[in-house]
């Protein structure tokens, strides 16, 4: 059946990879007949009426999914379609209670003129009672205006279409894990929408294993136990973990929303001397052959406010007390031990070779980068021959934006090993200051200045 | 954290990765935690084939767990064994390690655990 999605005009480059992550969390076959980043609406073929409920029932992208009953560049066309198509289904409604409302995007319509349309309808013949708060059945009559249509005098939207309300989406979602009411958050913490949104892309869903290696205070596995997902984190900083009160902790956070059960484990570690069980990557498997996750979602860190930092110590010649130091008292419970300053770009290719080996056949790596440099270079997505790209978003802030890219890692017959080969030979990263190892770094504390 | 989190674990110092003694790590002076929680039988068959099922069988032991059998069951079996479900269950779902140390059985060094957070955290000669 063909069908209408009216998602929110927000986060567009979000919008169809989220329902098309939901589409295969859910196994439902869509097809997307027409969509436009610059349009709410987008048309789907799906296979039934309640493979529609599924698919926007967690999506916190979508406001609403309606049966299409006609559709048109004019009204008279949109009434021809509604009678060819339709026509034997109306003794369905025929007593049921209804409502008509006029959805327009970009332009607004006197109370006159939608009672007009309204009533141009009256050859379904519904019977029944008119009820404005929750009918049995809801009509919408959406219009695609174009920007700026009244000073151009336009008469008539891009386009028309008649649903048939199915289903709403998640979007009150976002306000039950707002920030502004998280018991515990710091400047790092990744708002609930887009959390939520990136959950969903990374397929969490319940009875899968989620883990987050910059875990910070547990945005990403609030959203993935939201969706029923038992989630793992980890995060160098163990202040960040444990909290600074009792209940001003991330185990409280999981407290607070009652998702205790799906919070599997959280611990200290630095990715890069990971105690995450790991097998070299393989020509052939299982499909799991020692890997353990379904999805691997997180924001690292840029080099900017929360510093990129590895253990070890950064230059030993200038500081040789640091090693010995660490010999004699690394085992008392305060120790705590040396950093050094890590390169971004390392880093990006740390996570997705950690990823390659950890994530199972098909599993998901999402992950956030800021989109260009200090010199408005755009930065690369980078690659891996065991992961497929698998969408890039963007969300844009006024001087700067970021991108979430979510990969997925593919079965180790299909991967290119002289690809593998290649990178191994090319990977080096270079650069020891916090600044020559970040290139957005620069740019940050500077304002992006052109 | 949860019992199943060790199944995960190994020593986080790169020259024990080749030795197998190294995993799984062998809880020392541990306190645990009973949650009574809804069985997940969805969860448990997803999580099989990715158990090192050995492992598990040294770390049910160690915490005074009854022994697991030598074999993992099959997916098949296990999500119609309800009585191996819910060993299951009650070992890797709602038994948490709150405090004590994880140690390697190769190079003996001992991560310690406070309330339920474990760190992995090396001092500069280690890494």
């Amino acid at each position: 059946m063909e069908c209408l999605i009216r998602f929110s005009q927000s986060h567009e480059t979000f919008r169809l990879p989220e329902i098309q992550a939901l589409a295969v969390v859910e196994g439902i076959e869509l097809k997307v007949v027409s969509y436009s980043v610059e349009s709410p609406f987008c048309v789907v073929r799906l296979p039934s009426e309640d493979a529609a409920r599924r698919l926007v029932r967690r999506s916190v992208l979508v406001q609403s999914i309606h049966e299409v009953w006609g559709s048109g560049t004019t009204l008279d066309a949109v009434h021809a379609t509604v009678v060819e198509q339709t026509a034997h289904l109306w003794g369905r409604y025929m007593t049921c209670s209804f409502k008509f409302t006029i959805d327009s995007y970009q332009r607004s319509r006197s109370n006159e003129d939608k009672v007009r349309i309204i009533n141009s309808f009256a050859y379904l013949g519904f019977a029944g009672p008119i009820k404005m708060r929750n009918p049995d059945q809801e009509f919408t009559l959406f219009e695609d205006w174009p920007f700026n249509s009244t000073p151009l005098g336009l008469a008539d939207p891009k386009s028309y279409y008649l649903g048939r309300y199915l289903a709403t989406g998640a979007r009150d979602l976002p306000q039950k894990l707002d920030l502004k009411k998280r018991r515990y958050i710091s400047t790092t913490s990744m708002d609930a929408e887009l959390a939520l949104v990136t959950a969903n892309i990374a397929l969490a869903a319940p009875g899968k294993l989620m883990y987050d290696p910059f875990v910070g205070t547990g945005s990403f596995p609030i959203a993935c136990a939201q969706f029923g997902a038992l989630a793992f984190g980890s995060d160098i900083d163990g202040r960040s973990i444990r909290g600074d009160e009792k209940k001003k902790t991330l185990h409280g956070n999981f407290e607070q929303y009652g998702l205790l059960s799906e919070l599997g484990g959280v611990f200290t570690a630095d990715l890069t001397n990971s105690p995450i069980r790991k097998m070299p990557l393989g020509t052939s498997g299982d499909g799991v052959r020692g890997r353990l996750f379904d999805g691997i979602i997180c924001d690292p860190p840029y080099g900017v406010r929360e510093g990129l930092r590895v253990l070890g110590v950064r230059d030993p010649e200038k500081s040789p007390w640091v090693i010995p130091k660490g010999i004699e008292m690394y085992k008392q419970p305060d120790f705590i031990p040396p950093k050094k300053p890590y390169g971004f770009l390392a880093m990006l290719d740390d996570i997705l070779q950690f990823s390659a080996q950890t994530l199972v056949d098909n599993g998901r790596l999402s992950f956030w980068i800021p989109t260009a440099n200090d010199e408005d270079q755009e930065i690369e997505v980078p690659t891996h021959p065991y992961l497929e790209i698998v969408a890039v978003c963007t969300q844009v802030f006024s001087k700067w934006s970021r991108r979430l890219i979510t990969y997925r890692r593919i079965p180790d017959a299909e991967v290119d090993q002289e690809a593998m080969k290649a990178r191994v030979e090319n990977t080096t990263f270079l650069g020891r200051t916090a600044d020559e190892l970040n290139p957005f770094r620069r740019a940050y504390f500077t304002g992006f200045e052109a | 954290m949860k019992v199943l989190t060790l199944n995960f674990l190994t020593c986080a110092v790169k020259t024990c990765k080749a030795s197998s003694d190294s995993f799984p790590l062998h809880p020392k002076d541990a306190e645990l935690v009973h949650d009574d929680l809804e069985i997940n039988p969805q969860l448990l068959v997803n999580v099989l084939p990715r158990l090192d099922w050995t492992a598990l069988r040294t770390t049910s032991t160690e915490l005074g767990f009854p022994e697991l059998p030598e074999q993992p069951p099959s997916a098949e079996t296990l999500e119609a064994d309800e009585a191996m479900l819910k060993e299951l269950h009650n070992l890797l779902v709602e038994t948490q390690m709150m405090e004590g140390k994880l140690v390697c059985g190769h190079c003996g060094h001992e991560y310690a655990v406070r309330e339920g957070i474990a760190n992995f955290l090396l001092p500069s000669h280690l890494v």
